[in-house]
């Protein structure tokens, strides 16, 4: 045996199979919920476990969109999940060029506040608020979920946004300011379309963040056509106990946005979180 | 004297800048993020029920004095809290060091790799719990399918409700989640480590194991001991996954101290107590934090104008 074939055997045994298993291990909910979302149920319910439907029919996936409010849940998880993205952006943005950028008093104090909120149970802020967002008459509405998106994506995603922010060089905002360019036309005309990468990670784990949130939806909605999709999926599970195709067709539906996007974009997080985002 | 007062104006404006730009996030924050902290000590002090109002009013410590000596519930809580966070973390730091040493590889398809095996990393709590009750499901998952057919099982086992296999059962789909993560952080340490220091440690001979204790684990240090930190307290806060695969059973068996709060204020309306043990978290996690933020070194800024 030569030195190469070694090298090639050793490839094999340390990197390809032990690969194969990850994969393998990671993928199979997916296609096991895949697989079952076209089952009919006397199909799934039958005595010997079939891994494949016999044919693909996507009577599940009319019957979740159509019957079981998929089809608004959708629309407002949309609805909530962009609305808060668009202003995690600018908040984003605003607090990662003040903390690349600048130094001022209480600095250390805001980078202790923003991880300090990331130490805490998301259910120590929503007991002692509900009264007040009842107070507010927020209960019920979109937009006590956009409040609370903002609030609980923000932090993390400030300290990736800063990492793209140190990545430019601050020579480039000196050039600017010795042309007389003001602090907020460097910031908005010059910073802003070189962070489009960081724009673009941000957007998107805001997104995926958003559209996953469970425990704040599911206590401040309480109409059913007002659903998210996670809520919509939890109130699945009492409602059709037995309906298990349906459910994973419901499923499917709901994962098809996030997994899309952390495919694409999952380089940019690791580039992120490289650079120091959240190392400091 | 005109010139140096809109210098002046100048220079105010420049310290102002950064604090206009961080107004918003800090105002919100304090709002709704420190506002309530304060008042869950309020409330902990008060007997606030919803189902009960005409008994509501100041108590003083007496949630506190009933959750430490009388609640069973309170102290087992504790006791699966710390089992769950260990479990999690212990398990995830080692398997998502070898995801990440296994996707550090030079080889075909990295990228395509990384994207499939990172994956469950942006898969929500409510969606494990819909994947996995489709893999557990006795009668019609695929887990006791295939475990029948290997042999190794000779009955079909009722993997979230029988009491041997419930734990491990939650843990392992939380697991399929969280070694992701890890793994992601790790990978994300790997590459920061400079490749000479590799090729130095080759042309000395050292052997992949010797080089892997020598020079990786020291870099990633610092990474691992952030990531555990984080992770320890994620995993702990989790509610998601835990609520809607459980509920927090069987018999209370993995109501971890959040799911517990969250049930006897959100799902009972007591407000009062479920304060009381929100207050105790907060300490707890408190202690955390700062050990945290002490270990990690955080605010060292090179970049700033």
């Amino acid at each position: 045996m030569n030195y190469k074939t070694k090298k090639q055997i050793a490839k094999i045994s340390f990197v390809y199979i032990p690969l194969l298993i990850i994969v393998i291990i990671v993928l199979i909910p997916f296609l096991w919920a895949l697989s079952t979302s076209f089952k009919t149920l006397p199909e799934f319910t039958s005595e010997t476990i079939q891994y494949l439907p016999k044919k693909l029919n996507f009577d599940n996936y009319i019957f979740v969109w159509t019957k079981s409010g998929f089809a608004k849940y959708f629309v407002n998880s949309i609805v909530v999940s962009f609305s808060s993205v668009i202003i995690i952006s600018l908040l984003c943005i605003c607090n990662a060029y003040a903390l690349s950028r600048y130094s001022f008093k209480g600095k250390n104090a805001l980078i202790i506040m923003l991880l300090g909120t990331q130490m805490m149970p998301v259910i120590l802020y929503i007991v002692p608020m509900f009264s007040v967002f009842k107070n507010l008459s927020l209960i019920d509405t979109p937009l006590a979920l956009i409040i609370f998106n903002v609030l609980l994506q923000t932090p993390f995603n400030t300290l990736l946004m800063r990492s793209f922010v140190n990545a430019i060089p601050k020579e480039v905002d000196e050039a600017a300011m010795v042309d007389g360019a003001g602090k907020l036309t460097i910031l908005i005309k010059i910073i802003m379309p070189l962070l489009k990468p960081g724009f673009v990670a941000v957007t998107a784990f805001g997104f995926i963040g958003c559209w996953n949130e469970f425990l704040v939806a599911f206590t401040f909605i309480q109409t059913q056509k007002k659903f998210t999709i996670p809520v919509g999926l939890k109130s699945m599970i009492g409602e059709y106990s037995v309906n298990y195709p349906a459910l994973a067709a419901g499923s499917v539906i709901a994962l098809i946005p996030p997994v899309i996007l952390f495919a694409f974009i999952q380089k940019y997080l690791i580039a992120g979180l490289s650079s120091g985002s959240v190392k400091g | 004297m005109k010139q140096t007062e809109t210098a002046k104006k100048k220079i105010s404006y420049d310290k102002i800048f950064p604090f206009l730009l961080i107004s918003p996030t800090v105002i919100l924050i304090l709002c709704f993020m420190g506002y309530p902290i304060i008042r869950v000590f309020y409330l902990s002090m008060q007997n606030y029920n919803l189902k009960n109002i005409f008994a509501n009013g100041y108590v003083g410590f007496d949630n506190f004095v009933k959750l430490f000596i009388k609640d069973e519930l309170f102290w087992s809580s504790a006791a699966i809290t710390l089992k769950w966070v260990v479990s999690q973390v212990g398990f995830q730091l080692v398997l998502g060091m070898i995801v990440a040493l296994i996707l550090n590889q030079k080889f075909k398809g990295r990228g395509a790799a990384r994207a499939v095996a990172l994956v469950p990393w942006a898969v929500s709590g409510v969606l494990v719990t819909m994947l996995w009750t489709l893999m557990y499901d006795q009668s019609s998952g695929l887990i006791n399918d295939l475990l029948m057919k290997t042999g190794i099982i000779s009955e079909k086992v009722a993997w979230l409700s029988n009491a041997n296999t419930f734990f491990p059962a939650v843990v392992v789909a939380e697991l399929w989640r969280g070694v992701p993560f890890f793994a992601i952080n790790i990978l994300a340490a790997l590459q920061s480590i400079p490749e000479d220091v590799y090729e130095s440690s080759s042309i000395d001979g050292c052997g992949k194991i010797k080089t892997f204790i020598y020079i990786t684990l020291p870099f990633l240090k610092e990474s691992i001991i952030f990531a555990t930190l984080l992770r320890g307290i994620w995993e702990f806060n989790s509610i998601d996954m835990i609520f809607t695969l459980t509920n927090g059973g069987p018999m209370n068996q993995t109501t971890t101290l959040p799911i517990y709060m969250m049930k006897t204020a959100i799902i009972k309306g007591n407000y009062g107590y479920g304060s009381a043990i929100g207050v105790v978290t907060f300490l707890f996690l408190l202690v955390f934090a700062v050990l945290y933020i002490k270990l990690s070194h955080y605010g060292g800024e090179k970049n700033e104008l």
